[in-house]
């Protein structure tokens, strides 16, 4: 069939399975807009193109499928690097399309044009400045598989402006539809090694203080169920990190929720006390580990990754086992269930009323809000969570409201939280939920938000209520950019350098009506509940809800930076706890 | 890290598919950490969809281990092999031109036989003369020559081979 490449573009696109597309049109990618009319794929008109990237990305943590997003040449190009970095560090699939200058113009410093393969170089996964139309398809079709396979990651497809456009004789091909790969250096490998496997397995039966270290490759992976069997078989206790919340109940007795620097104190004691750390789809991240030469000193390392540069990048292994978390699980469930099953693991009463002492000495935990005091933000997720279905998909910006939410939240089931962890990237949370509910419109969709966040992108709240996405957000207005805040008080002796947001500019609520969106304020305790119930009521617009916080509230536990984890500071109201 | 600080030098041997980009994509994961690349040669392979990378990095095997998984999850890289200088055959070309008045020619010309060098060209006072060999044996020409005055010199970089087995096959091995 003889077509353009433009067209081709768009048929590749509905080839792979695409159904939504985030993005907003110019120069460049124009040629490409036209044939998207006639597309059955839905266009969603971003009012930013990090707008249009954070929305692909949270589509893909709510759905798991591929977040597809496309914009124009040079700063629509440079607009969605954010994106695709925050994409890269917490291995999102993701396929996003640019348009580019055409391509005798390419080095010529031709109108909006940028050099978008070597600027995204090292934050995606793969990418392709495609050079003729005819090789739109296969590129294409390599673009999704190498998104979705192996470690999944954003890749992007930089299309020169002459091979869309139909009225360049360059854009002229072809449609054919690609049936393989040829891709001789990308073998993405799923099985895990069996002797390897089987190490893991006698380890396990082995250790007195194990605890299963389990991070986002569970969720890439669909590892749930198998993670579930697994813990559940040995009653190993699990963390979940920051990228694996949801990934294992929240409310199950084994859960001991999220390590690291703001994590649970039993979670982060647990495995600095631990003989055996058996780490699922987890990187030993800096704000896992703590002070990494000190981290959990006792412990053996069974490390499984799907991406083999993870293992010993940061602690060496005692069995390194390359491939997919689900099924090395799987493997390993059945390699344990040999060797004896739950009949096979040792006693480890001692290491349980170890834990069950920690988690009774040192809860989360936060003063009330007294008198005329404003809100105790903690106080307001607590409600959020209790007042709000348990499949609620949760989406959350960066800094302590985020820390907050993934403390305070009980995640019960997998896909439930879409967040910014490896980049710490202010501003996730609105367009993210926003490709959250597009992904799942069943699920009510909140955001939490702090108010420095807020003002990043709220933009895209026009985006929500014009293109029908009734996403609700919770801002937490503390008047600060709060974690960094929290640190000056904390490490600067209370010198508070540009941190102060004001608290009444914006009027968050008059915004948010300007937006198109319900604006709603809180003030007071009593009336969190019921304007928590009126935003769960409007279905056909989007709501903010201002809550107004404390600005002086800090989040404990705390690691502080580079120290170990053992000396994690707790809640004023705990530290004369024996340890 | 470099060499000169206590370090070794590592070479690897990148098979790439060939394509545009593929270098700039190999030479950022060495950028990105400060590893300075002292030598690359490139050369088109028996098969033409593929080339060949010889690397060599001033850093030690331990640090750059990180960097070869890294190299390795490149969709562009092909294989990697990483080469011990003791066990590999390295060669490297250089092309030199010297100072050379005819009165002292005689001087260069039994370096050049020593060295088994060839004269490539010859001008009124200077020589251009090349010379293949191991790269410590292209060092020592090239040190020998400098006293006469280097106008130019062009080195290619070292390619290398892992060394061959030295031992025939058992033969009641099964
Ligand atoms: C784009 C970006 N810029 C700066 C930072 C550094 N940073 C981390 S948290 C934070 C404060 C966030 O303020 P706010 O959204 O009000 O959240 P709060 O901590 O008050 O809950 C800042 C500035 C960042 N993570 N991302
Ligand atoms: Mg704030």
């Amino acid at each position: 069939m003889n077509m353009n490449g433009g067209q081709a573009l768009m048929k590749a696109l509905e080839n792979e399975g695409v159904d939504i597309l985030f993005g907003l049109p110019g120069g460049a990618i124009l040629p490409v807009y036209d044939p998207l009319i006639d597309s059955s794929i839905r266009h969603v008109l971003v009012r930013h193109e990090q707008g249009a990237g954070h929305m692909a990305e949270g589509y893909a943590h709510a759905t798991g499928r591929p977040g597809v997003a496309m914009v124009t040449s040079g700063p629509a190009a440079t607009n969605i690097v954010t994106p695709l970095c925050d994409a890269y560090m917490d291995s999102i699939p993701m396929v996003v399309v640019t348009g580019q200058v055409p391509y005798a113009a390419i080095g010529t410093d031709a109108f909006q044009e940028c050099d978008t393969t070597g600027i995204t170089m090292s934050v995606t996964k793969h990418n392709y400045l495609v050079t003729e139309a005819a090789d739109i398809p296969q590129v294409i079709h390599d673009a999704f598989y190498i998104a979705t396979t192996g470690r999944p990651g954003p890749v992007l497809v930089d299309i020169p402006k002459d091979i869309v456009d139909p009225n360049n004789p360059r854009s002229a091909m072809e449609w054919y539809t690609p049936d393989s790969h040829d891709l001789p250096g990308y073998l993405p490998n799923q099985a895990g090694d069996a002797e390897l496997i089987r190490q893991a397995a006698k380890l396990i039966c082995e250790a007195e203080r194990p605890v299963l270290y389990t991070g986002g490759g569970i969720l890439k992976s669909r590892g749930a169920e198998a993670l579930l069997e697994l813990a559940e078989m040995t009653g190993i206790h699990v963390v979940t990190t920051l990228m694996n919340r949801g990934g294992f109940p929240d409310d199950h007795p084994l859960c001991l929720g999220m390590p690291g620097m703001h994590g649970n104190y039993t979670a982060v004691t647990a495995m600095q006390e631990a003989d055996l750390l058996i780490a699922l789809g987890a990187r030993f991240d800096d704000r896992v580990t703590g002070k990494v030469g000190e981290f959990a000193p006792l412990a053996k390392i069974i490390h499984v990754d799907i991406d083999s540069a993870e293992l010993g990048k940061v602690r060496r292994p005692d069995v390194a086992i390359q491939g997919d978390c689900r099924v090395v699980i799987e493997e390993l469930v059945k390699a344990l269930k040999e060797m004896g099953g739950s009949e096979a693991q040792p006693d480890r009463n001692q290491w349980r009323s170890r834990i069950s002492g920690w988690q009774e000495r040192f809860p989360l935990t936060y003063e009330q809000s007294k008198g005329d005091e404003l809100l105790k933000p903690q106080y307001v997720l607590e409600q959020l969570r209790d007042s709000t279905p348990s499949d609620t998909i949760v989406a959350s910006g960066v800094g302590q409201h985020q820390m907050w939410t993934s403390q305070y939240w009980k995640f019960n089931h997998p896909y439930t939280w879409v967040n910014s962890g490896g980049l710490g990237t202010m501003g996730f949370a609105i367009p993210a939920a926003i490709g959250a509910k597009a992904g799942r419109p069943d699920r009510m969709v909140w955001a939490v938000d702090g108010d420095g966040c807020f003002q990043m992108t709220a933009q895209e709240l026009v985006t929500a209520a014009t293109e029908g996405f009734p996403i609700k957000v919770a801002l937490i207005n503390n008047a600060y950019l709060g974690m960094v805040r929290q640190w000056q008080e904390m490490f600067y002796e209370e010198r508070y350098s540009e941190v102060y947001l004001t608290r009444d500019v914006p009027d968050y609520k008059m915004w948010a009506e300007a937006l198109g969106c319900v604006g709603l304020r809180v003030e007071s305790p009593e009336e969190v509940g019921p304007a928590i119930a009126q935003a769960n009521e409007i279905d056909d617009q989007p709501v903010v809800v201002e809550f107004r916080c404390e600005a002086e509230e800090n989040v404990f536990p705390m690691v502080p930076a580079g120290m170990s984890n053992s000396d994690v500071v707790v809640d004023p109201s705990q530290r004369d706890q024996p340890r | 890290m470099s060499a000169a600080d206590g370090g070794g030098t590592t070479t690897l041997v990148v098979r790439v598919e060939n394509k545009a980009g593929v270098l700039a994509r190999v030479a950022g994961l060495f950028a990105r950490r400060g590893f300075n690349i002292e030598s690359l040669a490139v050369a088109p392979t028996d098969d033409e969809r593929f080339s060949r990378l010889t690397i060599v990095v001033g850093v030690d095997a331990a640090p750059m281990e990180q960097v070869v998984k890294q190299l390795d999850k490149l969709v562009n890289v092909v294989d990697i092999r990483e080469l011990n200088p003791s066990a590999s055959v390295e060669r490297e070309l250089m092309m030199v031109t010297v100072r050379a008045n005819p009165d002292i020619r005689g001087q260069i010309l039994d370096l050049v036989r020593i060295f088994q060098a060839t004269v490539l060209n010859v001008g009124y006072d200077e020589i251009m003369v090349s010379l293949t060999g191991s790269p410590s044996r292209v060092d020592d020409f090239e040190d020998l020559l400098r006293p006469y005055g280097i106008v130019d010199v062009q080195r290619t970089g070292k390619v290398a081979l892992p060394k061959l087995v030295k031992a025939a096959p058992d033969p009641l091995a099964p």
